[in-house]
């Protein structure tokens, strides 16, 4: 116990640095995630092409590798990011290409009578987006995105790999030099309570898009 | 009075409506009727601005008119659509008032005000907070009739009204919109449905194939 108590500060601060990428990751993705998928079902041909290359190549390649790349491969060519930033910049591409993939799914299944229905209305463009489809589309979505979001709390761990201390690399670290394997079961623990949080909400989530079908 | 003069129509190739003329007078009932693929619903589609015409001109009041491009010019066409198109998302109350708060730029009180009346003269007092799925067809179409109603329009379309009703309900069909007609709403209504037809249009318009 007393070791436990030892240990458990620079876990926490591991588990703040996870919970920090798996923060911004989903703040920034989900709104990029949508314009890129209304980028998708564009009627402008050369936007959908390039949204296109973009998703292929973020699905198309190891997280890890792409982390590599940000930290230290652009350097090479005078991209010079930070530990943390070159984690964000990473994640929040590679996050973005899966939501837009999986928001574009959710767009196509909107009924086109749904906009004429607006348009006759006269809303505009934007007010059918917003009232309308986009909340119809959400509902679609969430048991997706959920699944991408109890994805990224494990992703983040990946970062480690350039040198920021989240939470694996915290236990890993007093594995190492304890001889114990009681860091590394602690760490299984916090990831487990994490997801059960992301999980609890996300259930929440969809209980309140049950109010209607 | 709205006017259709020598409107065309063409889909990648084929003619839906040639030199295709009809007035439909203010306050009165107009059927458009005619067999399945003849371009009944194109027609419509065309009225209420979802489908640009190759040529021709509608005329409303004296006065041409682009019902495609008449976002903001008075709203003119009100449509009730076969499969109704309510918005799921939103209650009955919130689908009926959304428009008039966002484009008619009523306050929440005046539009709520305003679909009460509407709520309470098509019968669907006490459904106010339901969501679509929770509603019958016959309340459904009353829905979407009462939110098209809410936007004042000056016609008011219906696509196939009778089609997606039990063959019962076809009578409460023809009881409100006659009884619109009583409050001078000027309505065209398509259908496949000759005795329907007969029964509510003061004139009957019939669209025919085209042959090529």
């Amino acid at each position: 116990m007393h070791y436990v108590s030892e240990i458990l500060p620079s876990l926490l601060s591991g588990a703040w640095m996870t919970i920090k990428i798996f923060f911004w990751t989903l703040i920034a993705s989900i709104p990029l995630g949508i314009l890129a998928s209304l980028g998708l079902t564009s009627r402008i041909a050369p936007l959908r092409w390039i949204l296109k290359f973009y998703v292929w190549l973020m699905r198309g390649t190891p997280l890890l590798l792409q982390l590599i790349f940000v930290f230290y491969g652009l350097p090479i060519i005078g991209v010079i990011f930070q530990r943390y930033d070159a984690a964000l910049f990473a994640f929040i591409l590679n996050y973005t290409a899966y939501f837009a993939e999986i928001f574009r799914g959710g767009f196509q299944a909107i009924d086109q009578g749904q906009y004429e229905s607006a348009r006759v209305l006269r809303l505009t463009r934007g007010q059918t987006l917003r009232k309308i489809v986009i909340p119809q589309v959400i509902k679609i979505v969430v048991p997706s995105i959920g699944n991408e979001t109890i994805n990224l709390i494990k992703d983040s761990s990946l970062v480690y790999v350039i040198g920021l201390g989240d939470l694996l690399r915290a236990g890993n670290v007093a594995t190492a030099r304890d001889v114990t394997l009681l860091p590394l079961v602690l760490v299984g623990v916090i990831y487990l309570l994490m997801t059960a949080v992301a999980t609890f909400v996300l259930r929440k989530v969809e209980q309140h898009y049950q109010a209607w079908r | 009075m709205l006017e259709l003069k020598n409107i065309k129509k063409q889909f990648g190739g084929r003619t839906i409506l040639d030199n295709f003329n009809m007035q439909v007078p203010d306050d009165q009932i107009t059927a458009i009727v005619g067999p399945s693929g003849a371009g009944k619903t194109t027609l419509l589609r065309c009225i209420s601005g979802l489908e640009k015409t190759n040529s021709g001109s509608f005329i409303l009041d004296g006065k041409t008119f682009d019902p495609a491009n008449n976002r903001d010019n008075d709203n003119v066409i009100g449509v009730v659509f076969q499969d109704f198109q309510l918005f799921p998302n939103l209650t009955v109350l919130d689908n009926i008032t959304l428009a008039p708060q966002l484009v008619l730029k009523q306050s929440k009180t005046e539009a709520e005000k305003r679909a009460q009346e509407l709520i309470d003269q098509l019968n669907l007092t006490g459904k106010e907070s339901l969501y679509p799925y929770q509603l019958s067809g016959g309340q459904k179409q009353r829905v979407a009739i009462v939110r098209a109603l809410a936007m004042n329009p000056k016609i008011l379309c219906y696509d196939e009204p009778t089609s997606a009703l039990d063959p019962d309900l076809r009578q409460t069909v023809e009881n409100i919109i006659l009884g619109l007609k009583k409050d001078n709403m000027t309505q065209i209504v398509v259908t496949h449905d000759m005795q329907f037809a007969e029964n509510i249009a003061d004139q009957i318009v019939r669209v025919e194939p085209i042959k090529a």
